[in-house]
């Protein structure tokens, strides 16, 4: 069983399961979004002192704050004991344009440790990139009112107008990012 | 606590996103290059069964726990911050290749790769 859980789980897995996390929640009478939290987050650091929007009654968020400390709970056991491995299937042609760009290895780990790795963490454009896409990711989700899972998945699978707008922003950025900024970040 | 069933929930949802390699920068590197099915199939499988699940909570066919109908907050409508949050967020996660879900997971593996290291000397 553990070993069959290890594998690299299949799309028609993962899909469905998050759509069965997403009911689950309704169920118990909350809803599916994460960014949410960066907000509760900030408040229970003090943001509520700096402005009336974080003035938010954190003990009716409490089940979402429990949701966010078991993300990150789960992150860890999937990766210390439901991993038999980390290699990613990518596509070959991704693996030689991201060689052209000076990632190399893709798909060996997770993640890129041209990106992610504590050396490239302490250069000054390494620091620049994970804390300019961290503040992106912070300003934008809550700037659009909700992330891929409350925009992408909740918003769009009850047909709202507002969620097909922020997903086409989700992919025009993403676009941007991905064609014309990355080769220029990472140009080896 | 009633609340603590939101903690197994989270760690299920964790370990969906990380076996699904929806953690993985590589992967959304490669939705937006349009070299791969997989975040495709992911988003548009949940999108599907979500609408699904919606529409049967609109028609009452399934309620709550407590048998109350199920709704679904409105989420404000604003074009403008809508579409340029959107924009300014996908920038974001191409760049990190994570959006805010994923990044808990990766703080928990980070988390779990120092404690590791503090506690290397003490573990057999």
């Amino acid at each position: 069983m553990i070993d069959f859980l290890s594998q690299p789980w299949p799309w028609y897995a993962g899909g469905p399961l998050i759509a069965l996390v997403l009911f689950t929640l309704f169920y118990f009478g909350k809803s599916f979004g994460v960014s949410s939290n960066l907000d509760h987050l900030c408040s229970i650091a003090g943001a509520d002192k700096f402005s009336t929007y974080f003035k938010i009654d954190l003990k009716t968020k409490t089940w979402s704050l429990l949701f966010v400390a078991g993300i990150i709970i789960g992150g860890s056991i999937a990766h210390f004991y439901l991993s038999n491995q980390n290699a990613i299937n990518l596509n070959p042609n991704t693996v030689e344009e991201l060689a052209n760009l000076g990632f190399a290895n893709s798909g060996v780990e997770y993640l890129p440790s041209e990106i992610f790795s504590i050396d490239k963490l302490l250069t000054l454009k390494g620091f620049s990139i994970l804390l300019g896409a961290g503040f992106l990711i912070g300003f934008g989700t809550r700037y659009a009112g909700g992330c891929t899972s409350g925009h992408a998945i909740t918003g769009l699978s009850s047909l709202q107008f507002p969620s097909l707008i922020a997903t086409i922003g989700f992919f025009i950025g993403g676009l941007v990012m991905t064609w014309f900024l990355i080769p220029i970040l990472f140009n080896a | 606590m009633k609340n603590s069933k939101f903690l197994v929930f989270g760690i299920l949802f964790g370990i969906i996103l990380s076996k699904s390699e929806v953690v993985s920068w590589y992967r959304i590197y490669e939705m937006f290059k349009f070299q791969s099915f997989h975040m495709y199939g992911i988003i548009g499988s949940a999108v599907g069964l979500g609408i699904i699940l919606i529409q049967l909570f609109k028609k009452e066919i399934i309620k709550d726990f407590w048998g109350n109908k199920i709704t679904v907050k409105k989420k404000d409508s604003n074009f403008v911050r809508n579409l340029i949050g959107g924009t300014i967020f996908g920038l974001g996660w191409a760049l990190a290749g994570c959006c805010p879900g994923p990044i808990f997971v990766l703080l928990g593996a980070l988390l779990g790769a120092f404690v590791q290291g503090i506690l290397r000397n003490k573990l057999p």
